[in-house]
This record gives structure tokens, C-alpha cells and sequence, in this order.
């Protein structure tokens, strides 16, 4: 039987620089590497992560005593646009968005699991999901707010709770409806492994379903981030009726530069803003991409693989394999543990689940939902009537012209550029990373610019704020053509260029229908996104100097201002609504017909 | 092996009366296993030789506890199956590794989830990970092995956990033919050996050389619904050549009883279902058409054995037969003893060209393939000539499941496009009799 020549221990100490470049390889099976082994000697690798792991703890600790602090610090030390403190407010906001993905993903693992392991939990989680991910982000506000702060009264913690779930409902759903459609599509064959061997629910989840949820659980979420760092900003200074709230942050910056028409504190915030993103994604994401290129589920090696210097430095100090093997120890501990949790299934459930106890779950449903809607009804006649509804719509009309020009135009931008730019591989993979970091970009940091622009050369505000929408949606049209631009199979290139397929032949013939769907993908994402932006983006202002387009947004973002609930309500259900059927009626049949037809493969 | 043990003592697996039924959403539930009895004896190695749905690889997974039968019992060392048990371990035809875990983890993983401690875990998997030849592949991750390394790997976790009965499902059919062989033998030298910690072993193949190979009693297949057809002792002595005439006769005579006519049958050949509701197998008219010259072809001359032909065409059963039985359909060919005939209009089809091939196709697929002319009938009788799929899709579904459904579509679509008996539109799901010429 085949014998490798070189003993594996040999091999792997010898080469750790060699393998540095390849999939992380666990080697904590066969090294001797250990403390009571050869001796731990740090390496240079080792000093630059103890000082930013030192350096991220003193920052986070320093964070939390802030968020902990009593209510009164917000009146005795307000927000000023001190520059010396723009680096505090940087961190507060960032750390706002640690907290939200943490959440995020606790939600997650739960929900989603709950939803793909019991039948009943499904019925109610997976229209629930569908459900909030179309209700626009900024609607909640209203009513966190005031719960938050009666929940932890005199307490900062209220308002940072409050923001940080406006973050967490702009990633959270999204993020439990990738996990959920990754463990419906866990591989037969794994799952049958997993029954077959009686893993317990606890072994089964992280070694089967997290692992293979995880590229597109990571995908989605930095997919959310640039919702979440438009929301962090859009949160942090919030009025409700007569509740103002500013917390430390770059949103309450941007709020205060607006008020006093500084400019230069605009372009301040961009460029923190700026800064912030890129450390975020070289810190973070990409570390934790290449990391999970382990779990991408191809057995085949890829040709490229996803880098990030931080991993590399990781995986070249010599505390990691120490590290590792103490996490895979008390992750052993862990399961060993006799909790039901952790212990073999102990009566393998066969066959389906019984219809009448499915029946009658869903007629408790029903009725829970009919009293619901009861209590809505009561709540809202009381104030609103048939007049309001109209209104509401006919806004919501507008807002729905505005969204579908915008993208149309977009379109029309991006998508040459995109195919340009994507049948060209080398400078494709150099501007990917730059439509993605322009797509995590908060738009509403660069709001006033366009405010100022718009002002000063007297446009009209229904048609000029209009843009604002798209401004931080539409690079997601971009980077999706790019990658599909960059999938069309070389031989199909050969053959368009073979038989001189060209200009709008070749569009019709091989451009179109190869982008189509990824197209549809960044567009659907676009629509999405801009229907949440334009509660921001409909009512602007520059220092008193107010702008207001005619729309649903504006409907909603001035009813909050009011603190009038009942045409809150009013205004995110339409809301919700028209996107809900925008997407039933137009995108998703848009999206199987590209699937069925184009998909390349 | 030990012939002296009585029988009784000697059965580890007893399979008794097993039935199995999918339910499905209209029509008729789709038997597919039927009164299915058999044993696994003590140091036996037993082949569940078949046709893709003849109910085998359904068995076996009765077997591991993965499924539940409909009716009947299944008895291992003396314990009934509820579900899966630490008494059976399965080989998967796609190795079914985890990605992201090491060689060693893989090995592993089947006693972490025993609750093995990790010393004894570690001490145990590397001694099967030595045991099956991989040694210094222990931190490689299974993208970075071949075929035949990984279904290695597959191999170590099943025998690390020491169970009674192992189970191959098709372990061998997803890897190369020299591979393949390596694997196979490498296995029956630690088996015989006798250094697998293991009483039995349960294979599903559709290669029949393969269960001659190994076993030491073949159990063949029959479908619709699946059943035991025959028993086969092969007492060979180990190890086995496959030129030996005593190898070659017991290989011509498992291709007879696998190409027998199901009894009472006869006219339906092995097609599932009667009439238009025959559920018609996924081959194209290019393989009908080459399967057809490769016969009529020297040094055949229209009467081949079907090994030989298998063997000059690299072809494996599975593949074979359902082309084989598709040209007895259409009366293109006759099936027995494990030879095929061609018949005369088979000979003629063979000598024509393309046009005078596709009249002759078309006239042969209605007379007998109820379904195509039953298509072509509706479109004749209409006064547009056009009909949409789904009408007779639905009318399939009353006696198949869906995905049946379809491909007895599909294939009959395919059929009629080249004996342009009739048109399909995909994009309308429509079938009329325009010509797209």
C-alpha cells in the first residue's frame, strides 16, 4: 500500500513556511509542538498578533465601560466635533457594529436551526423572515428606541441597545435565511454520515452544518455590512417625538456637522468612515474569508484561493498550533459533556410528522394572527382612515417610480462597465475589491455633499434627492455583472470571437443572457437596499435649510419625527408590501428565468 | 470458509419478509421492495448484485438503520433495527468525507461521536489509518487525495468504529478501473487475513465481475419491484482470476439471469409499468443507433455476448442494459442468455442512411412505445396540433413519481425529435406537429 517517503512529523516541521501559502492545515494531530514539548519561543508573527490582539482588548474594554455608562453622560458630555475625538466615535460606532453581527449570528444559529429542524418552528420563522427582511430597516427605530430606553432607564445601554439592533435587523434576517437554505442543502450523502454514525445534535452542527453553511453564511453577511454601517449611522442620532438621542459615534458627528453647515467636518467623516471600512475588512473579513476557503465544499483544489496578510501572519506564529489545540480541547470537553445536547440521538426519527398535529398548529396560528390583526385594527382606526391609506400609497407609488427609474438608469451605467471590466480577469480581481468596498461604504456619510450641491444650485428636490437612493445600492449591480461578466466560460468567448459575434448580436447572444443572473441578483439586492434608503434620503437637511421629495420615505421618516406610531405602522406595512410584490411580481419570475435558461454550467 | 458451524449459529444478518413502499403525492404508492429475504453469515462476503432500481442500495440503507422499511424485519446479531446502530458501518459510493476535516479528523469522527476520549480516539484511528495504507496523509485534507485515497479514508472510518457488518455501497463504482482493482484487492487481502475487526460484509454493485471478485455468495436483483432473483454460491478459491473459465462461466451466467425476462412478463420486457404509463430509461437515439452498429459491427456480425460486448465497448451494466433492452423494445433486437440478436429491421436500420434510419425509427417508436403514439395521436386529432407537456406529464403521474415523470418525457421527447414523429417547444412546454426545419 502506498507509504509516503518522508515521515508526516518530519515533513510539517520542516516546511512551515511552505505551507504558510496553502489551506490551513491542522496539524495538531501530528506535531509535537506544545508547551511541555520543544518550548515556545514567539516568532516575529507572534509579536505582531499579541500586540494587536493586545490592542483590540484595551480598545474594547474601553468601549464597553462607555456603553455601560449612566444616561447623564450624554447631556454632561455631549458629541462635539472635537477632532481630537473622532477617533473615540469611530471606535464606539465600530464596536456598535461588533456587537450587532455577534447578535446577528446567536440569532442565527438559533433560528435558523430551530426553523430547518422542527417542521412547526418553519411554519411560523420562514414567513416571519420573509416577512421583516422586506419591512424597511429605519421603521423600527421608532419603537426600539422607546423600548430600549424604558428598558435600561438612566442607562446609556438603552440607546446603544437601540442602535445596535437597527444594525442587527438590517443583517440578521438575511443572514438566518442563508444558514437555513445551507442546512436544507447540506449533502445527502454528509447527512446520512452524520444519522449514520449517530452524531449528537451538538457534533452535528459544528462539524457538519456550520462548516458547510459558513462560505455562504460569510458571503451574506458582508453582503448585510453595507446595511449595517448605513444604519449604525442612521441610528445613532435618532428623534422621536420628543425623545433626541446622540450617541458617540460617527453618525451623531455627520448629525452635528450638518447642523452647523461644516463642510469640512463632512469630509472629516468620509474619511473616517473610509478608514474604518478598510481596517474592518483587512482586520477582519479577510482573515476570516481565506480562513473559511477550508469549507468551501469542492473536492477538487481551487485554482485561486482568497488571501489576507493578517491570516498569513496567524498562520506562520508558532502560538497558533498552541492555541488551536487548546480550543480543540475544551471544544472535546465540550462534547463530552452528558447534556442532551451533546449525547447520540437516543430514537432516530423516521418517517413524516403527523398532519393533523401540522393542522392543527397552523389553525392556532391562524387564530393567533387573526387577533393580531384585530388588535391593529382597533389600535389604528382610532386615528387614521381611508384618507391616510390613500396617501400612503400614492407616496408609496412615487417612491416605487423613483426606485425603478434608479435602477434602470444604473443598469444602464453599470452593466457595460461591469462586462467591460469582468471579461478583463486581471483587472477584474483588482477592481472587485473596490466595488465591494464602495458597496460597504454608508452612503448617507456622503448625503450632505450632494445636500450642499443641491442647494446651492437650486434644483428641484423631488427629482435631485432622488439619487441619493441609489448612491449606496447600485455597486452592488456593478460587482455582481463583473462576476458573472468573469464566469463566462472561456470556449464561449472563443466561439462569440470565432464567428464574429459582435456589438448588439453579441449582447443578445452571449453578454445578456451569461450576466442575466447575477444580474438580477444585484438588482433585486439594489431595489431592496434603496427602498430602506429612501427614509433617509427623501428628507435631507443642510444646517436649517430643509429638503423634502414627495415619497414613502419622507411619509415615514416625518411620522417619526412627529412620533405619530399609527402612520408609522401605516407607512412601513405599505412599504413592505410594495417591496413584497415588487419582488413576487417582477424579480423572482425575472430570476427563474434566468436561472432556467442562462445558467451556465 | 467454515463449512462445519451449523447454519443457525452462523446468521448475523437475517433479513425477513422486507417491504418497502414510497409514498407519493397521486396515484398508486411505488413499491420498490418486495418480500425480500435473506442472511448474512458469520465470515461472509455477500454481493447484492443489481440494476440501478432494482432496490438494492435501498436495502442496504434498511440495513444501516438510515431508512425504515415498510414491512418486515431486520435482524442484526440478534437485535432488531430501529436505526442506525454501532453493529454497521457503511462505505459511501461518493466517499461521503467532511471537507474540512484532516484524513485523521474523517477517521475520527465516527468515534467522537461515540464519545471516545481524544487519546484513544487518536490511538485508535491511527492505527486504522495504517491499517488501510494511508500512513503520512494524516493532516491532508481530502481535496488534496485521489479518488482511491479518499474511498480510503471512507474505509478507515468505517472499520475504526469496529462494527459487525460492514456495508459498501457501490464503493468502488465512482473511482477509475485500475484504482478500483487495487482497492478491491488490497480489501480482500486484509480480510482474508483476517485483520479487519468485522464479521460480514454487505456489498451493493451493479459490476458483476466485481461481486464474483469478492463474494463468497452472489444475491441477484430484479426490478420493479425489487426482489432476490437468484442466489449464486461462488466458491472459487481466493485469489480469483478473472480468466479462469470457472470465473468466466460464473461471470456469462450472472449476465443470463440478469438479462432473464421477469416471469409473466413477457412482451413488457423490464420497463416498469404498461401501456403509455411505461417508464422509458434516460438513453438517447445516438446510443440506440451505437449500440445497434456495434453489434451488426465484426466481429459481432448482429449476435454478441453481452460481456464481450460490455468489455470491448467500456461499458458497465448499468449503462448497458438499459440501451440493450430499449432495442428489444423498439424490436430492433433480441435479449437471452445473455446475448443480443439484432433483428432484421435492427439489421436494416444498421445498413441505411440517416433519412431512411429516422423513417424506419419513427415507424418502429409508434408502433412500440405506447406513449409516443399516444402523443402523436392527441396532436393529430387536434385541429391546431398542439398540445402542452404537462398534459401528459400529469396523466404519467398518476402511475410514477415526478422525477419519473419527467424523464420518461424527456426520453420520449428525445426519441421523437429524431424520428421527427412530432416537436417540442422548451420555452412553452408545448408539443406540436411543426416541423422547426
Amino acid at each position: 500500500m502506498a507509504a509516503s517517503p518522508v515521515p508526516a512529523r518530519l515533513r510539517i516541521n520542516g516546511n512551515m513556511h511552505m505551507l504558510a501559502s496553502r489551506p490551513d492545515r491542522d496539524r495538531r494531530a501530528t506535531t509535537p509542538l506544545g508547551v511541555n514539548g520543544s518550548g515556545f519561543r514567539p516568532n516575529l508573527y507572534d509579536t505582531i498578533i499579541f500586540v494587536l490582539v493586545v490592542g483590540v482588548f484595551v480598545l474594547v474594554a474601553h468601549g464597553f465601560r462607555e456603553m455601560n455608562a449612566p444616561a447623564i453622560r450624554l447631556s454632561t458630555e455631549p458629541v462635539t466635533l472635537d477632532v481630537a475625538r473622532l477617533p473615540e466615535y469611530a471606535l464606539r460606532t465600530t464596536m456598535r457594529m461588533f456587537a450587532a453581527i455577534i447578535a446577528s449570528l446567536v440569532f442565527t444559529f438559533v433560528v435558523a436551526t430551530l426553523a430547518a429542524r422542527s417542521r412547526k418552528a418553519e411554519l411560523v420563522i420562514l414567513p416571519a423572515l420573509d416577512i421583516l427582511q422586506s419591512v424597511p430597516v429605519l421603521g423600527f427605530l421608532t419603537f426600539t428606541v422607546t423600548f430600549f430606553l424604558q428598558l435600561f432607564p438612566g442607562s446609556v445601554l438603552g440607546a446603544e441597545c437601540a442602535a445596535i439592533f437597527a444594525i442587527f435587523t438590517a443583517q440578521a434576517w438575511n443572514m438566518a435565511f442563508s444558514f437555513y437554505q445551507s442546512l436544507r442543502t447540506v449533502p445527502r450523502d454528509l447527512d446520512e454520515v452524520a444519522r449514520h454514525y449517530r452524531f449528537s445534535p451538538w457534533l452535528r452542527f459544528w462539524r457538519l452544518d456550520v462548516p458547510f453553511a459558513a462560505p455562504g453564511l460569510i458571503w451574506n453577511t458582508m453582503m448585510s455590512m453595507s446595511g449595517g454601517w448605513f444604519f449604525v449611522v442612521a441610528s445613532e442620532a435618532i428623534t422621536v417625538g420628543n425623545t433626541t438621542v446622540m450617541l458617540p459615534g460617527i453618525g451623531s458627528w455627520l448629525a452635528l456637522a450638518i447642523e452647523a453647515r461644516d463642510l469640512n467636518a463632512v469630509l472629516l467623516a468620509i474619511a473616517t468612515m473610509a478608514a474604518v471600512i478598510l481596517a474592518y475588512d483587512q482586520l477582519v473579513f479577510r482573515p476570516i474569508v481565506a480562513w473559511a476557503d477550508k469549507f468551501r465544499f469542492e473536492q477538487q483544489a481551487a485554482e485561486s484561493q482568497p488571501h489576507s496578510w493578517l491570516y498569513d501572519f496567524w498562520r506562520r506564529s508558532r502560538v497558533r498550533p498552541l492555541l488551536v489545540r487548546g480550543a480543540a480541547s475544551v471544544a472535546d470537553r465540550i462534547s463530552l459533556l452528558p447534556t442532551p445536547l451533546t449525547r447520540a440521538p437516543v430514537k432516530p426519527k423516521f418517517g413524516a410528522p403527523s398532519r393533523t398535529g401540522e393542522r392543527i398548529w397552523i389553525a392556532v396560528l391562524l387564530l393567533l394572527a387573526g387577533y393580531a390583526l384585530w388588535q391593529i385594527v382597533l389600535y389604528t382606526r382610532t386615528t387614521l382612515g381611508f384618507a391616510d391609506l390613500r396617501i400612503a400609497l400614492f407616496d408609496g407609488f412615487l417612491t416605487l417610480i423613483r426606485v425603478l427609474v434608479l435602477i434602470a438608469l444604473a443598469s444602464l451605467v453599470w452593466v457595460p462597465i461591469g462586462v467591460w471590466i469582468g471579461l478583463r480577469p486581471r483587472l477584474a480581481t483588482s477592481l472587485q475589491p473596490v466595488a465591494q468596498f464602495l458597496a460597504a461604504f454608508p452612503a448617507n456619510v456622503v448625503f450632505p455633499v450632494a445636500v450642499v450641491a443641491i442647494v446651492s444650485l437650486r434644483l428641484d428636490p423631488n427629482i435631485w434627492l432622488s439619487p441619493l437612493m441609489i448612491l449606496g445600492t447600485q455597486w452592488y449591480i456593478l460587482f455582481n455583472v463583473i462576476a458573472g461578466a468573469s464566469a463566462i466560460p472561456t470556449d464561449l468567448r472563443d466561439a462569440a470571437a470565432l464567428f464574429r459575434i459582435r456589438s448588439w448580436s453579441w449582447w443578445r447572444k452571449v453578454g445578456i443572457p451569461a450576466i442575466l443572473p447575477y444580474y438580477v441578483t444585484g438588482a433585486l439586492t439594489a431595489a431592496g437596499g434603496s427602498w430602506n434608503a429612501s427614509i433617509v434620503a427623501e428628507v435631507v437637511s443642510w444646517g436649517d435649510t430643509h429638503l423634502r421629495a414627495e415619497g414613502l420615505g419622507a411619509y415615514i421618516a416625518d411620522a417619526t419625527t412627529a412620533g405619530d406610531f399609527p402612520r408609522v405602522v401605516l407607512g412601513i406595512v405599505v412599504m413592505a408590501l410594495m417591496v413584497t410584490t415588487c419582488n413576487r411580481i417582477l424579480w423572482r419570475p425575472l430570476y427563474r428565468l434566468a436561472e432556467n435558461r442562462f445558467r451556465l454550467e | 470458509m467454515d463449512t462445519m458451524i451449523p447454519v443457525a449459529d452462523r446468521t448475523l444478518v437475517s433479513v425477513d419478509h422486507i417491504r418497502k413502499v414510497y409514498p407519493k403525492g397521486s396515484g398508486e404508492d411505488l413499491l420498490v421492495l418486495d418480500d425480500v429475504c435473506l442472511t448474512l453469515g458469520k465470515n461472509e462476503i455477500v454481493s447484492f448484485l443489481g440494476r440501478s432500481g432494482c432496490g438494492k442500495t435501498t436495502l442496504l440503507r434498511i440495513l444501516a438503520g438510515l431508512m425504515p422499511a415498510t414491512g418486515g424485519e431486520v435482524m442484526i446479531a440478534g437485535k432488531s433495527v430501529v436505526g442506525p446502530s454501532p453493529e454497521v458501518a457503511m462505505v459511501f459510493q461518493s466517499f461521503a468525507l467532511f471537507p474540512w476535516l484532516t484524513v485523521l479528523q474523517n477517521v475520527e469522527i465516527g468515534l467522537e461521536a461515540q464519545g471516545v476520549g481524544p487519546a484513544e480516539r487518536k490511538r485508535r484511528a491511527l492505527a486504522a489509518i495504517d491499517l488501510i495504507g494511508l500512513d503520512g496523509y494524516e493532516s491532508a485534507y481530502p481535496k488534496e487525495l485521489s479518488g482511491g485515497m479518499r474511498q480510503r479514508v471512507g474505509i478507515a472510518r468505517a472499520v475504526v468504529v469496529q462494527p459487525t457488518v460492514l456495508l459498501m455501497d457501490e464503493a468502488f463504482s465512482a473511482l477509475d478501473v485500475l484504482t478500483a482493482e487495487t482497492l478491491r484487492t488490497d480489501l480482500l487481502d486484509l480480510w482474508i487475513e483476517g485483520r479487519l475487526p468485522i464479521s460480514a460484509i454487505a456489498v451493493v454493485t451493479h459490476n458483476i465481475e466485481e461481486a464474483v471478485l469478492l463474494s463468497d455468495r452472489v444475491l441477484v436483483f430484479g426490478s420493479n419491484p425489487g426482489h432476490v432473483a437468484a442466489e449464486i454460491k461462488i466458491d472459487l478459491p481466493h485469489p480469483r482470476n478473472r480468466l479462469d473459465p470457472a470465473f468466466r462461466a460464473l461471470v456469462e451466467s450472472l449476465y443470463a439471469t440478469m438479462t432473464a425476462r421477469p416471469e409473466g412478463k413477457a412482451g413488457q420486457g423490464h420497463f416498469f409499468g404498461t401501456g403509455i404509463s411505461m417508464l422509458l430509461p434516460r438513453v438517447s437515439p445516438n446510443m440506440i443507433a451505437g449500440l445497434m452498429e456495434a453489434v451488426a459491427a465484426a466481429p459481432h456480425e448482429g449476435h454478441a455476448g453481452l460481456p464481450e460486448l460490455a468489455g470491448d465497448l467500456h461499458m458497465e451494466v448499468d449503462a448497458l442494459f438499459p440501451v440493450a433492452e430499449v432495442l428489444q423494445l423498439l424490436r430492433f433486437a433480441e435479449l437471452g442468455d445473455g446475448d443480443i440478436k439484432l433483428t432484421e429491421p435492427g439489421r436494416q436500420f444498421v445498413g441505411f442512411e440517416p433519412d431512411a434510419r429516422k423513417k424506419l425509427f419513427a415507424q418502429h417508436l409508434l408502433n412500440y412505445v405506447p406513449l409516443a403514439a399516444h402523443v402523436r395521436r392527441v396532436l393529430d386529432e387536434r385541429p391546431t396540433h398542439r398540445a402542452p407537456a404537462s398534459r401528459f406529464r400529469d396523466e404519467l403521474e398518476d402511475h410514477m413519481s415526478a422525477s419519473f415523470a419527467e424523464q420518461t418525457m424527456r426520453t420520449a421527447t428525445s426519441w421523437a425529435r429524431f424520428g421527427e414523429i412530432f416537436a417540442y417547444d422548451e420555452v412553452s412546454g408545448i408539443f406540436s406537429l411543426e416541423n422547426p426545419g
